[in-house]
């Protein structure tokens, strides 16, 4: 308890004051040698790790918006499981969120099987009506004689800077329990992902399956609570999962990319925070998260925007030049000199003929200008020919 | 009751009215979480309102606060149609980015803002009635009140204008494309609806609340109708009904009245899930019990039809070859004679006419597949009205 408080308190002296403020390269010199830094950094990269392995299987499974709804489901079991102890210890009170998430995953499960509800409105339904409750019960612990329910509503922003080093060896246990877990199960979860039909004339226990990949997501979140709060864990879970994925194709990159940018996020967020003044970390680590999905969007070779828009040009440019020269390839195939020139003036816009183009075609040596007139050559005649078959091969 | 109170549930029950009626169709259109992105990210939206104006009140704020609730849809849709990401992880992605500015920019300016993320998620609807409206000296009641009850009306004006449409292009996309009403503005119009109530109603009841008051209501209301109209109805009765017995609530506990209009949403929904009468769960685990039963007596009645010898037909026998229990046994026989389907003569089960026609009806049924066999069968039986 004493911990906690003195390493709250440094962070409070590094992020007031001014003078004190750190920056980046002081900080990660002082990562190493400070306790409460150090423990954060820790923390939150191992949080980022956790989540965002889990995170890609919430994704794959369109199951996205689960981790928002849990979160905010377990903001009861916390209220509850202080009521009922009366005791701040962390890991009583993940316990009761955890047994929270889980009852609000399996009665969102219960509204989409069994009513004619839409998973959107079952989510959204739990999500609201669990957390105001939730809102109900604290509200209500406040107004007790109590005075230690005071730092119950840190679930509810998140402050890494109360994470002390039994709440990172907890993390790190999870994460060593699920990767355990992940690789135990490995091929059971891939081929639930991909065809869940399959799976089960296989003979396997979907229904286990199911359960324990959907605990584990739970227990992802509810892990993250503390550090970074009921509203932004969601992002903490998709985040990294939809960045990895934009780099690969295969689901074992992926959730290794995942747990590489979630952990990357986790240390940036904190770095940054601790360097600025005013900057809470859970807000910090998403945006940091979110700068990740952004470049993966935008650069990522395969499916990225930009590499995307710049084949989409370099199509349309191939097919100026293609135009141009089935055009001219139709002129010329009426003489009996494939080489004998014509005036450009025949050549119209309409077939996509531009200035540049024909330069194309001249560099590429199909086409032999003179003055005003063309020609093409043996290649470029030869190429003409085969340009759509060609292509309809290579469609193929 | 005091005025503050009566104040209170007034402002409540408007609320509550406001965000049913376009919760019920978001609830319809299957954008339900919508609602929340946008009840998130318009935060920075009213921060950079505050900025400017320093009133939470301003219209202009309210203005700026929607138009962040129109960008998150604008975004979401425009990260959709990349097909990088399926639409429930670009909703996931969006809002908690947006609202993390949010929370930023107002921790960067915490001295000079007297804005609160707790107050903009949660709100306190018992401050609602002392943040009151005067003009030239006249106290006309309070701000949120006026708020409230401006975007109620407006919403009122436009769901009567425009009920036609939106009902036709809320169940039928491409009927209403095609009798002329654009969908995208029909979309845009009731996204920028439901922004604007979510600013509107989220200082008084806060964020978090104004989803559970879009969406519960009008989930609820969907377990018990299938007509718009009558959904309509139910959604805005249940609102005012959990907003003003949730206050009371609160009164009693002295707990957020947020919280715990939400969890007498929260009641009421569990309610009408566990007891809806044909939707319910509790109808519909019987509605399948039933008919596992009536599946029960076919085979049972398709075994009689199919075994002459008395060895096959006696009741014991029955038990073993079907590979039932006692009580399911039971259950099956009671029912074949109170149908009168079978008689017993010393403990040999045979059909009657009744039970030989009944079942080779079924068998007709179950090799044409065509309802017309089955027609008046269903008075008799469950099994068929699905």
């Amino acid at each position: 308890m004493e911990k906690r408080a003195v390493s709250y308190q440094i962070i409070n002296c590094t992020n007031r004051k001014k003078l004190l403020a750190i920056d980046l390269t002081e900080y990660f010199s002082l990562v190493f040698t400070d306790y409460t830094l150090r423990t954060i950094t820790l923390g939150t990269a191992i949080l980022g790790a956790v989540t965002g392995m889990l995170g890609s299987f919430a994704v794959l499974r369109k199951q996205s918006l689960l981790g928002d709804a849990i979160s905010h489901a377990a903001l009861p079991g916390i209220a509850i499981a202080f009521l009922i102890t009366g005791a701040k210890d962390s890991n009583v009170l993940l316990l009761g969120a955890l047994v929270s998430g889980l009852i609000g995953t399996f009665w969102i499960r219960g509204i989409i099987s069994k009513t004619h509800l839409k998973s959107d409105t079952a989510l959204g339904l739990i999500l609201s009506l669990f957390f105001g409750f939730g809102m109900l019960l604290l509200t209500f612990i406040q107004k007790q004689p109590n005075a230690n329910q005071a730092g119950l509503d840190k679930y509810l922003f998140g402050q890494a800077a109360t994470l002390v080093e039994s709440d990172v060896w907890m993390m790190a246990m999870v994460t060593g329990l699920c990767l355990f877990v992940l690789l135990l199960f490995w091929k059971e979860f891939k081929i639930l992902l991909f065809d869940a039909d399959y799976t089960k004339t296989l003979g396997f226990n979907t229904k286990f399956i199911d359960i324990l990949i959907t605990t584990f997501i739970v227990l992802a979140i509810v892990l993250g609570l503390q550090t970074v709060g009921v509203v932004l864990m969601s992002a903490m879970l998709l985040a990294p999962a939809a960045a990895a994925r934009q780099w690969t194709n295969s689901l074992g990159v992926m959730v290794f990319l995942a747990a590489i940018f979630g952990a990357f996020s986790g240390v940036f967020g904190t770095a940054i925070s601790a360097s600025q003044n005013n900057l809470s970390t859970g807000p910090v680590i998403v945006i940091v998260a979110g700068v990740f999905v952004l470049v993966s969007f935008i650069f990522s070779p395969s499916r990225g925007l930009l590499f995307k828009q710049i084949r989409f040009i370099k199509n349309r440019r191939d097919l100026q030049w293609h135009k141009t020269l089935a055009f001219m390839y139709n002129i010329a195939e009426t003489h009996e000199d494939i080489s004998h020139p014509h005036a450009i003036k025949i050549l119209n816009n309409f077939q996509g003929f531009t200035k540049g183009t024909l330069q194309k075609l001249v560099r590429k040596n199909y086409v032999n200008l003179d003055g005003t007139m063309w020609s093409l050559t043996e290649e470029g005649f030869e190429i003409a020919s085969n340009l759509y078959n060609q292509q309809s091969d290579n469609n193929e | 009751m005091s005025s503050a109170q009566i104040e209170i549930q007034l402002i409540a029950s408007l609320v509550a009215i406001a965000c049913a009626i376009p919760g019920t169709f978001l609830v319809l259109r299957k954008m339900a979480m919508i609602s929340d992105a946008i009840s998130h990210s318009i935060l920075p939206g009213i921060v950079i309102g505050f900025f400017i104006t320093q009133d939470l009140n301003s219209p202009l704020l309210i203005l700026l606060a929607a138009l962040t609730g129109i960008i998150t849809v604008v975004l979401v849709e425009y990260i959709q149609k990349t097909g990088l990401v399926k639409e429930d992880t670009a909703i996931g992605l969006v809002f908690p980015i947006l609202f993390s500015i949010g929370v930023i920019m107002i921790a960067k300016n915490a001295n000079d803002v007297h804005l609160d993320v707790d107050a903009v998620l949660l709100g306190e609807l018992a401050f609602a009635p002392f943040d009151r409206l005067i003009i030239s000296g006249v106290d006309l009641g309070p701000k949120s009140l006026w708020i409230i009850g401006s975007i109620l009306i407006i919403t009122l004006g436009l769901l009567f204008a425009f009920f036609k449409e939106l009902k036709i292009s809320t169940f039928d996309a491409g009927l209403a494309a095609s009798l002329g009403f654009s969908p995208a503005i029909i979309h845009y119009g009731l996204m920028t609806v439901s922004s604007i109530t979510t600013v509107g109603a989220f200082d008084a009841v806060g964020a978090i609340l104004v989803v559970a008051l879009m969406i519960a209501p009008a989930a609820t209301a969907y377990l018990l109708t299938n007509e718009l109209k009558r959904m309509l109805i139910y959604a805005i009765c249940f609102g005012v009904f959990s907003a003003i017995s949730g206050y009371w609530l609160a009164h009693w506990l002295d707990a957020s009245i947020a919280g715990s209009i939400t969890t007498m949403l929260g009641l009421l929904f569990l309610a009408v899930y566990l007891f809806a009468p044909s939707k319910g769960i509790i109808a519909v685990m019987y509605r399948e019990k039933q008919q596992r039963t009536e599946v029960s007596l076919l085979t049972f009645l398709l075994h009689l039809k199919n075994h002459t010898e008395e060895r096959e037909r006696h009741v014991n026998h029955l038990n073993e070859h079907i590979n039932w229990q006692k009580v399911r046994s039971k259950t099956v026989l009671d029912l074949a004679l109170k149908n009168n389907m079978i008689q017993f003569d010393k403990n040999i089960v045979s059909l009657t006419e009744k039970g030989e026609d009944f079942t080779s009806q079924a068998i007709d049924y179950i090799i044409t597949n065509e309802d017309a066999q089955i027609e008046h069968m269903k008075d008799d039986f469950f099994l068929f009205r699905g």
